[in-house]
């Protein structure tokens, strides 16, 4: 569809005059796509970070004692490990805990006055009521708490779909600006080339045959501004993506960039010059429409 | 002039139909006028009561003061404007209210010669004058050897790459001339297509007019250029006056039951 108006024969090409790709068509398309296929990354990550969230920790639980009854965590491990449906009961050691609050607390996280509550983590089999494993351990210990810890990231969860939802809502409105600056693009070069339309018209061009022409040079021009933006923002992708795989490395879980994602960030640019041809294809044809 | 050829005012001639019979052959009409009127937006008309027929093979001269309608009237003919009122025929179809797709097919069957010459700037005399065989999809090998046979024929065969920018009026005006004649048109429409050439150049358009008219296209040229008119002494005079259709030689009104002319050489 895209070739069949780029690929005109020569003397027909030459029907407009050439320009060159320095025309707002390229640098337009080029900043859309830019941003479009940068948002789209974020967003596609997000995505990809919220689902190995919620895989991790749909059928996790933790019991939580407070400091003072920290010495009671085996017992309550033993009363969770009781109860049928329980694949396995973990406890955090101490000195764990106090490593991860070292990253917010400093050397103050080592201090014996810090009181560290006791945790451990209980996996369970696919279908088991988590109520019967909270009431076994709060049968032995009145002041556990037993809670899913989905529950706990619940907020981050709930933050990273609105992420997700923004990001497609600026790839939306990108794409939308990108159809709006393509009408503009498409009047600007038929009122620059008014006579010459006028005396195609008159020689008996049909509107197809005047739309082809500019469809060629908007089309050209957006591949042009696509190609950059697909190189530029390959670039920053793989700057971000190495930054985040050496920082990453220590957190609970690691955004990922699978095939099928890069494959829908590579049709961003595609799908962005299939637009501008459609829309300037449109807006051409209804143009020269008003005329006779 | 036309080897058949016969003109009259539809209505007005009132025994004449659409098609007449004139000397020996049988003619269509190429151009029917009927009660046409033209305004431009709420303006006073322009161009009123038109009624007339051009015939197949007819050379008319289409003549007026300044502002009485003549290019008005030349729009018209090559569909650049539609009729405010009554009904224009061309080609046997009624085009006054047709849908706009369908006017490129009519439009191919028309050459006009504008006054402005309207040659696209960035193209070479070559381009411009292919430009209407391109539109109408005709091979670059044909398109190639018939431009450079009209550019030879209009004097320019040595120009054929310049723009029109670097080409004198005259030259720009031929090349004009010969864009409009390059498909051997149906119907051809000049707009004071002798304006801006020399006598000599002016002798040899007319005499390419006088060949394609030979062949049966039917030529409209409005001219105020006297000489023009008087070397064609065989045309018929359609003369503007105030928007109105006069008829200075009563051949439009009263065309001759035989009327069969030689193509001058």
């Amino acid at each position: 569809m895209i070739l069949d108006r780029i690929w005109v024969s020569g003397p027909e090409a030459r029907l407009l005059p050439a320009e060159g790709l320095h025309g707002p068509t390229v640098a337009v398309m080029a900043v859309m796509s830019f941003v479009m296929i940068l948002v789209a990354a974020a967003g596609l990550a997000l995505a990809n970070a919220a689902g190995v969230v919620v895989s991790g920790t749909e059928s996790r639980y933790v019991i939580e004692l407070p400091a003072a009854s920290a010495g009671e965590l085996p017992a309550a491990v033993a009363a969770a490990r009781s109860v049928p449906g329980v694949r396995s009961v973990t406890s955090v050691p101490q000195s764990e805990m106090r490593e991860t609050l070292e990253r917010w607390l400093g050397d103050a996280a080592n201090s014996r006055d810090l009181p560290i509550p006791a945790m451990a983590t209980v996996d369970l089999a696919p279908g088991t009521n988590p109520k019967g494993v909270a009431d076994a351990v709060r049968a032995k210990l009145p002041e556990a708490r037993f809670n899913a810890e989905s529950l706990e990231l619940k907020p981050l969860l709930g933050s990273l779909r609105a992420l997700q939802w923004l990001a497609i809502s600026i790839v939306a409105l990108m794409a939308i600006a990108t159809g709006a600056a393509i009408v503009l693009a498409a009047r600007g070069a038929l009122d620059t080339h008014r006579s010459t339309v006028e005396i195609m018209h008159g020689i008996g061009a049909t509107d197809r045959q005047v739309t082809r022409l500019f469809e060629r040079k908007i089309a050209i021009d957006a591949i042009a501004g696509a190609i950059g933006a697909a190189i530029a923002a390959a670039a920053v992708l793989l700057a971000i993506l190495g930054g985040v795989s050496a920082t990453a490395a220590g957190l609970a879980w690691t955004p990922h960039f699978g095939l099928g994602d890069l494959l829908a960030v590579a049709a961003i640019p595609v799908l962005a010059v299939i637009i501008a041809v459609a829309v300037a294809h449109f807006t051409l044809l209804r143009a020269l429409r008003s005329s006779l | 002039m036309g080897k058949q050829e016969c003109a009259t005012v539809g209505k007005a001639a009132g025994s004449c139909d659409k098609t007449h019979v004139c000397g020996e052959g049988t003619l269509s009409a190429v151009v029917q006028f009927e009660s046409v009127g033209l305004r431009y937006g709420t303006g006073a008309e322009v161009l009123r009561d038109l009624d007339f027929t051009l015939s197949k093979g007819g050379f008319y001269f289409l003549t007026g003061a300044s502002g009485a309608g003549k290019t008005s009237l030349l729009k018209l003919l090559y569909l650049a404007q539609r009729p405010t009122r009554g009904r224009i025929r061309l080609f046997g179809q009624d085009l006054s209210d047709a849908e706009r797709d369908s006017l490129p097919h009519f439009r191919r069957r028309i050459g006009v010669v504008f006054q402005d010459f309207r040659l696209i700037r960035h193209l070479s005399a070559f381009d411009n004058v292919a430009l209407p065989l391109r539109i109408a999809g005709r091979d670059e090998s044909e398109i190639h050897s018939a431009v450079r046979e009209m550019l030879d024929w209009v004097g320019l065969g040595d120009r054929a790459g310049a723009r029109p920018a670097t080409l004198s009026g005259g030259e720009q005006q031929r090349v004009a001339i010969a864009r409009a004649v390059i498909t051997q048109p149906d119907l051809l429409v000049a707009d004071e297509p002798t304006g801006n050439v020399d006598a000599e150049m002016a002798r040899r358009l007319l005499h390419l007019f006088d060949a394609l008219n030979g062949l049966g296209t039917t030529v409209v040229v409005a001219t105020h250029d006297l000489g023009l008119i008087a070397a064609n002494a065989a045309a018929h005079i359609m003369r503007l006056d105030s928007g109105a259709l006069v008829d200075p030689t009563g051949l439009l009104r009263n065309p001759p039951r035989m009327d069969r002319r030689e193509v001058r050489p």
